[in-house]
């Protein structure tokens, strides 16, 4: 009874082991991005924007508008790094405050909380590469 | 049988000593004081006790001490463009807002550190943005001096300026719990729920013991 219970786990291992390493290049580099993102979003963003992404009454805005972050998806590594000044509109609702900029973050750093902010909170978004977010700081100042 | 009777009498033990009325800690510093009564000397405890105040609220009025007679309080200290803890916990003190929204005897003070910055109308933005319409929790402004004084004398909050902070200001998320005689009764770290959680226990504690005066 026992060696057939040693076969299967065998059996189910070596399918685990095929699935994972069967994980696309992509899919890889995505998982990678978002577990990096989820440490940098805990340290750099959860204060004001909550855990759940849902932020704090009128103070500061909720991270679960999937139209906004769609629409200004080329900007929001130009809202990290270079802070943000109200008012903008999410969720229906106006606001004004003041988001700090964190100058300090790097290319692959503000790629890794972009990809890890349109994939969680309900959204789902996919994977955001380093080199976008270098275009897309180019055109910050338009 | 014998196991079974003596599991069963220490379960009902327990039982009867959680029933037993517990009792906040009064915090501080204590002195005592003697008077002579009818000839005896009587020793009393003098506990330490939150000041008179006098700051403006977030509309521009003077409160002061006395707007807090008969209830108990729960006093923090923050500063509204502040992003390393004070978010988190005014997101954790609207939790205890809401359960005693409307309760006389419970009230909010959080008294802001950038004494610059903070007048009365940036706290009525603030408080506006946080959905507070009423007066039940207060926000306030005093000048440098006397805020620094209270929270470090009489509420033993760390409160200073420093310019190598990131945001120039250093102070503690400790939420503190004042009864109707204005003593300390207990220190919560208002950047972790389980801490709010037991203050918010802690509170009903201290309300019962009003209730059974």
């Amino acid at each position: 009874m026992s060696k057939n219970k040693f076969a299967i786990f065998c059996i189910l291992s070596t399918i685990g082991i095929f699935f994972y390493t069967c994980q696309s290049e992509e899919e890889i580099t995505y998982a990678r991005y978002y577990t990096a993102g989820k440490q940098l979003y805990e340290s750099k963003c959860e204060n004001c924007h909550g855990h759940d992404g849902a932020g704090l009454t009128m103070l500061y805005p909720p991270l679960t508008d999937t139209t906004f972050l769609k629409q200004n998806k080329e900007k929001l590594a130009c809202y990290i790094k270079n802070g943000l000044q109200g008012p903008i509109q999410v969720s229906g609702k106006n606001y004004e405050g003041i988001m700090p900029a964190q100058a300090t973050l790097s290319d692959i750093e503000i790629a890794e909380i972009i990809t890890y902010i349109t994939n969680s909170f309900g959204n789902k978004q996919g994977f955001y590469p380093y080199q976008q977010v270098r275009a897309d700081l180019q055109k910050c100042r338009n | 049988m014998k196991r079974i009777i003596l599991l069963f009498s220490t379960i009902s033990f327990l039982i009867a000593c959680s029933n037993v009325t517990k009792k906040l800690p009064i915090l501080g510093e204590r002195s005592t004081k003697d008077t002579v009564m009818n000839g005896k000397t009587v020793t009393d405890t003098i506990y330490q006790t939150i000041a008179p105040f006098r700051y403006f609220n977030q509309d521009s009025i003077l409160i002061s001490n006395t707007d807090y007679d008969g209830s108990i309080y729960v006093a923090d200290f923050f500063f509204t463009t502040c992003n390393s803890i004070c978010p988190i916990m005014h997101r954790n003190m609207l939790t205890v807002l809401d359960k005693y929204k409307g309760n006389k005897q419970v009230k909010f003070l959080s008294h802001s550190i950038d004494t610059k910055y903070d007048l009365p109308n940036r706290l009525k933005k603030y408080a506006d943005k946080l959905g507070i319409r009423d007066n039940q929790w207060q926000f306030v402004h005093g000048s440098r001096d006397s805020i620094y004084d209270i929270s470090a004398k009489n509420y033993l909050v760390a409160a200073y300026a420093d310019g190598a902070a990131p945001q120039g200001l250093v102070h503690q998320g400790w939420f503190v719990l004042i009864d109707k005689e204005k003593r300390i009764r207990g220190a919560y770290d208002g950047t972790k729920t389980d801490q709010v959680t037991q203050l918010m226990s802690d509170m009903d504690l201290l309300l019962q013991e009003y209730e059974q005066k």
